[in-house]
């Protein structure tokens, strides 16, 4: 990588028991850090939380509250609602965060209530595209294709066959002042989100997208490459969305086939055998429907990796 | 009903509906975020509150939820900020909220909720039984159950006192009747609000979410840790009987009344025969045994005003020298042999003298359980120990025409 963070003091604590080469933390320890420490961090079941979190140890070096799976929206409201309430607003900003399941699929009625009542919250979710915690079954955040524990390729099946639910949009919805989308593999656009996120007051929403080498099937050396190529191939856009407007797409200089995004993960592998040329050509055309919508370049055949941010 | 027979009424008493009654209440204990989701019978305590709030009246922050589950998790997350937090929720919204309910009395979080009691579904039935807070009764909640509305009002107060005692800190659940209650306009003396900061100071955490002293609270208990952290609920619920006896204590000597602290009991001097019931069906026994010892027959009445944590030895103390107990269960235990009473027989179990334990389940769905029925019940488990019968049951509605009926 070309580009540095500024050292800041570790709030999230090495130590912790997640995989090699995870996404999540990497992703989770540059939003903290970017957010400092005068934060309250409610933080949902799932990866995260239990690879952080095992008694009576801690690597949150912040005021960190798990409760459960499906409510961390509402467990942050009520946190929010207690600082007004006491007169400690200045004390903490305060963010929520969960996994792409525990956002879009099983919370998303307590975090479209958290939205909607405009609770002064930063939303993060991590998108790892599945329910990585319980082994790798699917999320509504699952891409087209995927293999995952509860899609499996099989006679009959070629994998998900849904595209991933549009939650930015969903979120967008709901008239909130921003809504972002970052990844692990542009460190200084994912912090700068953070920032100025937590500049707004009202709800927040960003969403990470996060690579996982078990879940994905990659080696956990490549868990930067990889997710820099979902941007590069325009299947993971990067952009704002403040006050309703659609704002700072990440421009591509040029854009990768899909192939090179999806050959280095098994959970594709099956769309690359005999067969999988239809899919394969489907996830191609969500991505050449992303560039239509983002103004991103034509595909340039061959072209992988080495680029700026 | 008799309620309020025993008590004196005194001219600052408003005759005021339970659910209103029950919102001054909670007014006067200073809850500083408040959140709920409306559901019958509950919804007038909630919309009282809301009105005091829009008011002025009150000053609190009222988070208007799309869900019962986000309802207990705002005043999770509100609580573990150090607030005092107030809900309530019947039936359906007990139900949805019970993953919510287990998880706050682990987090040992002093929130208090009222359960305005409603049936379960299904069928749909909005009335009155007790299915709903017994059916979380393993939540880890301290559970009382009141009789009559004086008594919500004055719970409340004692409410807050016993979750956020530093021996307890756990989450206490006030149980009311719905619509027997709820919706029942009673003589109620509201006390003010002076004498009310006297008796309940303004909550102290001692330990709640902040980035002066970063904290994890929730975190994950593997095998080396869980039980011990579920023992030390079990403690702290134990530990609650003598806080529960002392808020009660405590509130005599500064409000006059009393209600019991973990039970209460009437004409069990001398007592052969034993009733023991909770909630409003109390207030009418109260009659019913009375009318009984006037006409010579040796019967009292133990009310449960705790049931968790479960008054053992206060239990099985009252009932030392009956030789039968007729336990009144307002709930059912599909398949078992009664809520109230499993628990009533296994206190008993193993006491010198075993006294015949019968147990009948009425007035489920807002089922009228008239005085006649009472007294009914009272004479057979005179004659005979019954498992489990239900009173009144409609011979006609059922294929078994050879149901328990009195
Ligand atoms: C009500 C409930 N249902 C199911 C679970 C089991 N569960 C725990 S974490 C999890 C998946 C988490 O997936 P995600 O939110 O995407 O987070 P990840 O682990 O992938 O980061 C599931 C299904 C639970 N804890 N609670
Ligand atoms: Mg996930």
């Amino acid at each position: 990588m070309k580009t540095r963070v500024e050292p800041a003091p570790e709030l999230l604590s090495p130590g912790h028991t997640a995989c090699r080469g995870c996404g999540l933390l990497v992703a989770a320890r540059l939003a903290l850090q970017a957010a400092g420490p005068r934060v309250i961090v409610a933080n949902a079941t799932g990866c995260l939380e239990i690879t952080t979190s095992k008694f009576p140890q801690s690597s949150w070096n912040v005021p960190w509250i798990h409760s459960l799976f499906e409510n961390t929206a509402a467990v942050a409201s009520g946190v929010e609602a207690a600082l007004k309430a006491l007169g400690r607003q200045a004390e903490a900003r305060v963010i929520a965060q969960a996994g792409d399941g525990g956002t879009a699929d099983i919370g998303l009625q307590s975090l479209s209530g958290m939205l909607e009542r405009g609770h002064d919250v930063l939303y993060i979710c991590y998108d790892n595209e599945a329910y990585m915690n319980t082994g790798i079954q699917r999320s509504s955040l699952t891409p087209l294709g995927a293999r995952t524990s509860t899609t499996p390729p099989g006679a009959l099946s070629w994998g998900e066959v849904r595209t991933k639910k549009d939650m930015p949009a969903i979120a967008a919805a709901h008239g909130i002042p921003y809504v972002a989308t970052a990844s692990i593999a542009y460190p200084p656009d994912l912090v700068k989100k953070v920032k100025r996120a937590l500049g707004i007051r009202g709800p927040k929403y960003l969403q990470v997208h996060s690579s996982c080498p078990l879940g994905w099937g990659h080696d956990s050396s490549l868990s930067i490459r990889v997710a820099r190529l979902a941007v590069q191939t325009g299947l993971y856009p990067l952009y704002e969305v403040i006050n309703g407007q659609l704002t700072n797409v990440k421009r591509l200089s040029y854009r990768s086939p899909v192939a090179a995004y999806l050959k280095p993960q098994r959970r594709f592998e099956h769309l690359f055998k005999p067969g999988g040329e239809a899919l394969l050509a489907q996830v191609q055309a969500l991505a050449n429907a992303n560039a239509a919508k983002y103004g991103f370049p034509p595909v340039t055949e061959g072209a992988e990796a080495e680029d700026s941010d | 009903m008799a309620t309020l027979m025993d008590r004196v009424i005194t001219s600052k008493a408003a005759v005021l509906e339970g659910s209103r009654a029950i919102a001054e209440a909670v007014r006067l204990c200073r809850p500083q975020v408040i959140s709920a989701y409306p559901i019958t019978p509950q919804t007038h305590v909630v919309e009282a509150l809301a009105q005091m709030v829009a008011d002025g009246a009150l000053k609190a922050e009222f988070v208007n939820v799309e869900s019962e589950h986000s309802a207990a998790s705002v005043v999770l997350g509100a609580s573990a900020t150090g607030a005092r937090v107030y809900t309530a929720s019947s039936s359906q919204g007990i139900a949805l909220m019970s993953e919510v309910l287990f998880n706050i009395a682990g987090l040992r979080l002093p929130v208090v909720l009222t359960c305005a009691n409603r049936a379960l579904s299904s069928p749909l039935n909005i009335w009155n039984d007790q299915q709903d807070s017994l059916s979380v009764r393993d939540a880890g909640w301290v559970q009382l159950y009141v009789e009559d509305n004086q008594e919500a009002v004055d719970t409340h107060l004692q409410a807050y006192a016993i979750a956020e005692d530093r021996r307890v800190l756990l989450p206490t659940m006030v149980c009311a009747d719905g619509f027997l209650l709820t919706h029942t306009y009673e003589p109620v003396i509201v006390p003010t609000q002076e004498e009310v900061d006297a008796f309940l100071p303004p909550y102290r955490p001692q330990h709640y979410l902040t980035p002066d002293k970063p904290l994890t609270m929730g975190a994950f208990a593997d095998p080396e840790y869980y039980m011990e952290s579920r023992y030390l609920l079990d403690r702290a619920l134990e530990r609650s009987q003598a806080v529960i006896e002392d808020a009660a204590q405590r509130f005599n000597r500064a409000f006059g009344r009393h209600y019991g602290g973990l039970l209460d009991t009437l004409h069990m001097e001398g007592a052969r025969t034993a009733v023991v019931a909770m909630g409003s069906v109390v207030a009418t026994l109260r009659d019913v045994v009375s009318g009984l010892r006037d006409d010579g027959h040796a019967v009292g009445l133990v009310k449960v005003r705790s049931f968790r944590p479960f008054p053992k030895d206060a239990l099985r103390s009252a009932l030392r020298d009956v030789d039968r107990v007729l336990v009144l269960e307002r709930a059912l235990s599909p398949g078992g042999v009664g809520i109230l009473a499993a628990e009533v027989r296994a206190v008993l179990q193993g006491q010198p003298r075993q006294p015949a334990v019968s147990a009948f389940v009425a007035g489920l769905g807002g089922r009228d359980i008239p005085v006649e029925t009472l007294q009914a019940l009272i004479a057979r488990a005179q004659d005979e120990a019954v498992e489990q019968g239900f009173a009144d049951l409609k011979a006609e509605l059922v294929e078994e025409g050879d149901e328990d009926e009195s």
